[in-house]
C-alpha cells in the first residue's frame, strides 16, 4: 500500500513537471508533436528508473559509507552523466529498434534536472532502494503524461488563425500548461 | 573589451529570462514571493561567476573532448560550496522554501550556455564580466515575477502586506498555474513589443 502511495504521489498528487517544475526544458521544447512526446517520456522514464537504482546503491554503500555525502552532487551528475552515455552504446549494440525510437533524445536528458531531481529527492525522503525505483517510476509516468497532453494540446490548436499573434508560441503553451497545472491541482484531495 | 556593453547584453539585450527564455524550472518554482527569487537569482550569479572564471581560466589546457565533463565537474564543485555556505549563514526558512533548486543550479542551461558559447573563448576577468552581466540579468527575471506573484498572491510586496483584505488575494498566483500564466503574459508583452519594433519573436 506504502509503495502504491508514493506511485501516486510522483505521478499525479506531485506531478513533476505541473506542480514541482522540473524538467521544463524538454516539457516545451519536445512538445510539439505527440509522437516525439512520448518518445521523450518513454526515455525520460527509462533513464530515471536506471539513473535512482545506480545512485542510490552509490549513495548507501559508499557515500554513506565513507561519510562524504557532501559530494553528492559532483558525484550523482557523473553517475547520471555516464549512466545516459553507456545505455547510449549499450542500446545502439543490443536493442537497435529501442535505439532508433529513443536515441535522439538520450543526450539531451543528461541535463535534463528532473533526472538529477529524483535521485536527490530519493536520497532525502531517504527511501529504501524499492521505494526509490517506485518513485522514479511515478516521475517518468507522470512526465510522460504531461508531456503527452500538453502536445495533444498544442497539436489541436496549432495554426489556428484564431490566436492572437503575440501568443503564438511559447506564451501559448504556457497558458496551457498553467491550465492542465489547475486540473492537476484537483488530484491532491485523493489521499 | 568593452565591460560596460557586457553587463548591459546580459542584463538587456541577452536577458537569459525574457530574450533566451532559458532556465524555466527555477524561475517557475521558486519565485512564489520577491525574497525567494533574489536569494535564487544571486546564489545562481554566485555560481556562474566563479565557475565562468574557473573554466575561462583553465580553458587552454583542457583538451576539447573532455570539456564538457571538466565544466560539469567544475560548476558542480561551486554549487557544493554555495550549498554548504547557504546551509551554514541562511535562515532555515529560505534554504527549505528553495530546496532542491539549490542543487539544481548544477543543470541549470544557462550556466553551460554563458560557458560554451563565452569563457570557453575568452579571458577569465572578461568572463567574469560577462557572468556577472547574465546572473543579473536571470536574477532581474526572477525578481520581476516574483514581485508579481507575491502581489497578486499574498497581497505583500518583500513580506511588508499592501493589501490586508484577504478576500481580494488570488492565491492561485503563489500556486503552480499562477508561475506558468505569469511567465506566459510576460513573454506575450515582449513578444508583441518586440513585433512593433519590426524584430522577431522570441
Amino acid at each position: 500500500m506504502n509503495l502504491f502511495l508514493i506511485l501516486i504521489g510522483a505521478a499525479l498528487i506531485n506531478n513533476y513537471v505541473l506542480v514541482q517544475f522540473l524538467g521544463m526544458c524538454p516539457y516545451f521544447g519536445v512538445s510539439k508533436k505527440s509522437e516525439t512526446a512520448l518518445g521523450m517520456g518513454v526515455a525520460v522514464m527509462f533513464v530515471m528508473v536506471v539513473a535512482s537504482t545506480m545512485t542510490h546503491l552509490f549513495h548507501q554503500h559508499i557515500l554513506v559509507r565513507f561519510e562524504i555525502e557532501y559530494l553528492q552532487t559532483i558525484v550523482f551528475i557523473l553517475i547520471i552523466a555516464s549512466i545516459v552515455q553507456f545505455l547510449e552504446v549499450f542500446m545502439k549494440k543490443n536493442f537497435p529498434a529501442l535505439y532508433a525510437m529513443l536515441g535522439v533524445y538520450l543526450p539531451l536528458i543528461t541535463t535534463n534536472c528532473v533526472i538529477f531531481a529524483v535521485t536527490i529527492i530519493n536520497v532525502n525522503n531517504e527511501y529504501t532502494l524499492i521505494e526509490a525505483i517506485i518513485e522514479s517510476l511515478g516521475a517518468g509516468l507522470g512526465f510522460t503524461l504531461a508531456i503527452v497532453l500538453l502536445a495533444g494540446i498544442r497539436e489541436k490548436y496549432n495554426n489556428n488563425p484564431d490566436i492572437p499573434e503575440a501568443f503564438e508560441g511559447l506564451p501559448m503553451a504556457l497558458f496551457a500548461a498553467g491550465l492542465m497545472s489547475i486540473a492537476f491541482m484537483g488530484f491532491q484531495g485523493i489521499i | 573589451m568593452n565591460y560596460f556593453k557586457l553587463i548591459k547584453n546580459g542584463i538587456v539585450n541577452q536577458n537569459p529570462v525574457f530574450v533566451q527564455v532559458m532556465s524555466l524550472c527555477p524561475l517557475l518554482a521558486v519565485t512564489t514571493s520577491a525574497v525567494n527569487a533574489i536569494t535564487m537569482g544571486l546564489a545562481t550569479t554566485a555560481v556562474l561567476i566563479c565557475a565562468c572564471f574557473a573554466i575561462s581560466a583553465v580553458r587552454k589546457v583542457i583538451p576539447s573532448e573532455i570539456r564538457i565533463v571538466v565544466s560539469v565537474i567544475i560548476v558542480a564543485g561551486f554549487v557544493t560550496i554555495l550549498q554548504l555556505v547557504m546551509e551554514a549563514y541562511l535562515p532555515p526558512a529560505i534554504n527549505e522554501s528553495l530546496g532542491i533548486f539549490i542543487p539544481l543550479i548544477v543543470v541549470n542551461c544557462i550556466l553551460f550556455a554563458r560557458i560554451e558559447s563565452f569563457a570557453s573563448k575568452n579571458k577569465p576577468f572578461a568572463s567574469a564580466v560577462d557572468a556577472l552581466g547574465m546572473g543579473l540579468g536571470f536574477t532581474l527575471g526572477l525578481f520581476v515575477i516574483g514581485v508579481i506573484r507575491e502581489f497578486f498572491g499574498s497581497g505583500a510586496v518583500f513580506g511588508i502586506e499592501l493589501i490586508s483584505d484577504t478576500n481580494s488575494h488570488m492565491v492561485i498566483m503563489v500556486l503552480a498555474p499562477g508561475a506558468f500564466f505569469t511567465l506566459g503574459a510576460l513573454i506575450m508583452i515582449i513578444h508583441s513589443i518586440r513585433r512593433r519594433r519590426g524584430g522577431v519573436g522570441v
